[in-house]
């Protein structure tokens, strides 16, 4: 059944794919190769003095107990944002696959968030829940929380889990919907004639084919929720209150791009890079065997 | 088609006909970090100094925030293209001051230019931050502003509060918040930049050190000692207030702003430069005076440091370039320019003269406010305590402050356990620097 392509020209191939190889080596390989140089030494912003450190950098930020924090920190936040933006999706999906009428007015609504840069998202979100002009904490006063997220690291946590997983719903509803729509409707027609509800449908049909896409969606989630996030965190908490959304990411931002400590965030990088990659080898070995393609 | 590439070829070739003829100008790079009226500001004052004379062509150009500023400062630096001159936050001061090879001290480039100068015509507490503790000026300040208390008059009327006396002491603060909480106002007072006001510019005004070696001016090897007795009780006192709504906190940065104009809070530390935007989104006169002090506090009150930028030459340029950055330099100093941009922008004026112009002219009989600031920083002779600050990784260690001030408010900790824990992660931070700029 497998379909190969045959070049007979030996070089073709290699000239084809040399783009994309010259990209990733220059964007991904080579700034991956210096955070990791860049981590054995102790260096001034200016370069001007750079003395090899050996792994000093890393003791010292394992020794850190604000850098401790925020990989706990980070953990709970980034499967937060998981599971909440992609069970919102899957819901939102499954329901907006039973439209019939108005079907595309609902997906662009749905999808609209994901065209709101992350930034202008995050201050919009800040600007509703402000504490002191904010519309939503002025009904959430009213119906008596005492709502101040500069104080209350738990609500700083909710917000910013929230603000990131509203645009990331737009992202995961585009995949579900098309991965719902790529199930044969004869399966489906079958269970119902044989009676199946539509839960039990849901759980045994739909959901197992939809299994490759949960699983894509995942890990696409999971990096986002790694890497993408520090433009929310930075707009709305600056990582407070009491380094409460202090995520590892939003750290190396403010480490290297405020208080230019080259080492010590190239250090911070290449612990997320090793994590992320444990992370992506863990989920492909082990729960890539529970999805059917 | 073949009409436009000649109308393009005669384009090219008069730009090309115009930079041959502009080369006899030397050109002047400074990277800059105000956006909108103030950045619109700092354009006029170039364009004024550029059409005045025709050696130099000065280029400003805006680069961002002042960390994104510094970040291109650097990487400019690195990639062997730097400007002449790059505006630079007070904390960022240490940093730069350490890079030895990448700056080039602003006393050496008056003094090598052969340009006329006098370094006592400055206010000694404006350029003392960026001076060296013999004297030496390392770079030039341009916005400087310093910390006051703004009041809301309405308020203080409503309140039963003579709007002509405001608090001069902290427990006098306490004692209107909580009449102001009486009438009816959701807190006493709130502020903005926390660490700079309440720890570091508290410990200036109390004459207190926040550092030993003189805050660091006198070596790399200095320690935080701002969780002393008199920091703790200060601590402990906002964070008790809290009960009473005689204090609230707003958060980072200035984000609590919004607490004064919206009326919610009545009393603000915010910086003197924060007057224009308070003039603007206040719908209540308000009036300014000198920060409050404990009364027993011995040396209180001392002056206040200041917070803001200064601009700081780049290495490796040439002479015929530093001569310019010199003259150009002279031009910011001159009276008239900096009563402008002081009366302008609000920030403080850096030479006496620009301060007596400004005097001469009445503006501080119209927005009395103005003085306040200045009054406040010029009250006393500086001391050791009271100079500046120069500690490296500040930047972090801002970060860890306002880390610490938000467990103390929630009441995790107690003041002296929160600021014990603070000192003791800050000295970390000055012993990886003292490292790093051996």
């Amino acid at each position: 059944m497998e379909k190969r392509v045959i070049f007979k020209n030996k070089v073709l191939p290699y000239f084809l794919v040399a783009p994309q190889i010259a990209i990733t080596l220059v964007f991904f390989i080579w700034p991956a190769l210096m955070a990791i140089y860049q981590s054995v030494q102790q260096e001034d912003p200016f370069g001007l003095s750079t003395e090899f450190v050996g792994l000093e950098n890393f003791s010292y930020i394992f020794t850190d107990p604000i850098y401790l924090n925020s990989i706990k920190v980070t953990m709970v936040f980034s499967l937060s944002v998981a599971a909440i933006s992609m069970c919102t999706a899957l819901l939102l999906a499954v329901m907006a696959d039973r439209v019939i009428r108005g079907a595309t007015t609902y997906k662009t609504l749905i999808i609209w968030p994901y065209a709101v840069a992350a930034v202008a998202a995050a201050v919009l979100w800040y600007f509703l829940f402000n504490p002191t002009v904010g519309m939503i904490s002025f009904f959430l006063k009213k119906m008596g929380v005492d709502w101040n997220f500069a104080l209350k690291g738990g609500q700083a946590m909710l917000l910013v889990i929230l603000a990131s997983s509203w645009r990331q719903i737009a992202y995961n509803f585009l995949f579900f919907l098309a991965g719902l729509q790529a199930i044969p409707k004869p399966f489906i027609e079958a269970a119902a004639i044989d009676g199946a509800s539509p839960w039990k449908r849901f759980w045994t049909i739909v959901f197992p084919l939809l299994s490759p896409t949960v699983f894509f969606l995942l890990v696409m989630n999971l990096v986002y929720a790694f890497f993408e996030t520090f433009g929310v965190i930075h707009a709305i908490t600056e990582g407070g209150p009491n380094e409460a959304t202090n995520t590892m990411v939003f750290k190396i931002y403010h480490d290297v791009f405020e208080a230019v400590d080259l080492g010590g965030s190239a250090a911070q990088s290449v612990v997320l890079m090793v994590l992320v990659i444990a992370l992506t080898v863990i989920q492909f070995r082990y729960i890539e065997r529970k999805v059917h393609y | 088609m073949k009409r436009w590439g000649l109308i393009l070829l005669a384009i090219v070739m008069l730009f090309s006909f115009s930079a041959t003829s502009a080369q006899a100008v030397t050109e002047i790079n400074w990277w800059f970090a105000h956006g909108g009226r103030l950045g619109e500001k700092v354009q006029s004052i170039v364009s004024d100094f550029n059409s005045m004379q025709n050696k130099y062509k000065v280029v400003a150009t805006y680069k961002g925030n002042y960390s994104d500023t510094m970040m291109a400062g650097i990487a400019a630096f690195r990639s062997q293209t730097p400007p002449h001159i790059l505006q630079v936050f007070e904390v960022g001061t240490a940093s730069m001051m350490a890079a030895k090879g990448a700056i080039k001290p602003v006393y050496e480039v008056m003094a090598e230019a052969g340009l006329p100068w006098t370094p006592d015509a400055y206010l000694s507490t404006v350029t003392g931050y960026y001076t060296t503790s013999d004297g030496k000026m390392l770079s030039m300040p341009f916005n400087s502003s310093t910390p006051v208390l703004y009041y809301n008059v309405e308020a203080f009327k409503k309140a039963g509060l003579d709007p002509d006396k405001p608090p001069r002491t902290w427990s006098e603060v306490e004692a209107y918040a909580k009449k102001l909480v009486a009438a009816g106002y959701g807190g006493g007072f709130s502020t903005a930049w926390i660490s700079w006001i309440h720890l570091e510019n508290f410990s200036a005004w109390h004459n207190a050190p926040f550092g030993t070696k003189a805050n660091g001016f006198e070596g790399l090897d200095t320690e935080f000692v701002f969780n002393s007795p008199l920091h703790v009780k200060h601590v402990q006192n906002l964070a008790d207030w809290q009960k009473d709504k005689v204090f609230v906190y707003g958060g980072r940065r200035n984000k609590g702003n919004a607490k004064f104009s919206s009326g919610e809070v009545a009393m603000y530390t915010e910086s003197s430069a924060g007057y224009a935007g308070f003039k603007k989104t206040c719908k209540f006169p308000f009036k300014t005076s000198m920060l409050p002090y404990y009364k027993g506090a011995a040396g209180a009150p001392q002056n206040t440091i200041i917070g803001g930028a200064s601009l700081w030459v780049m290495e490796g340029h040439s002479d015929a370039e530093y001569k310019g950055v010199a003259t150009f330099f002279n031009y910011l100093s001159s009276p008239a320019v900096q009563a402008d941009w002081h009366q302008f922008t609000g920030y403080l004026p850096i030479t006496t003269d620009a301060y007596y112009l400004t005097k001469g002219q009445g503006v501080y009989d119209e927005k009395p406010g103005m003085e306040t600031a200045l009054k406040q920083m010029t009250l006393n002779k500086p001391t050791a305590n009271s100079r500046g600050l120069r500690f490296g990784n500040f930047v972090q260690m801002r970060a860890i402050m306002y880390d610490t001030l938000e467990a103390i408010f929630t009441g995790e900790v107690t003041a002296q356990e929160g600021l014990d824990d603070a000192a003791q992660k800050g000295n970390r931070l000055l012993r990886k620097f003292e490292k790093a700029n051996k």
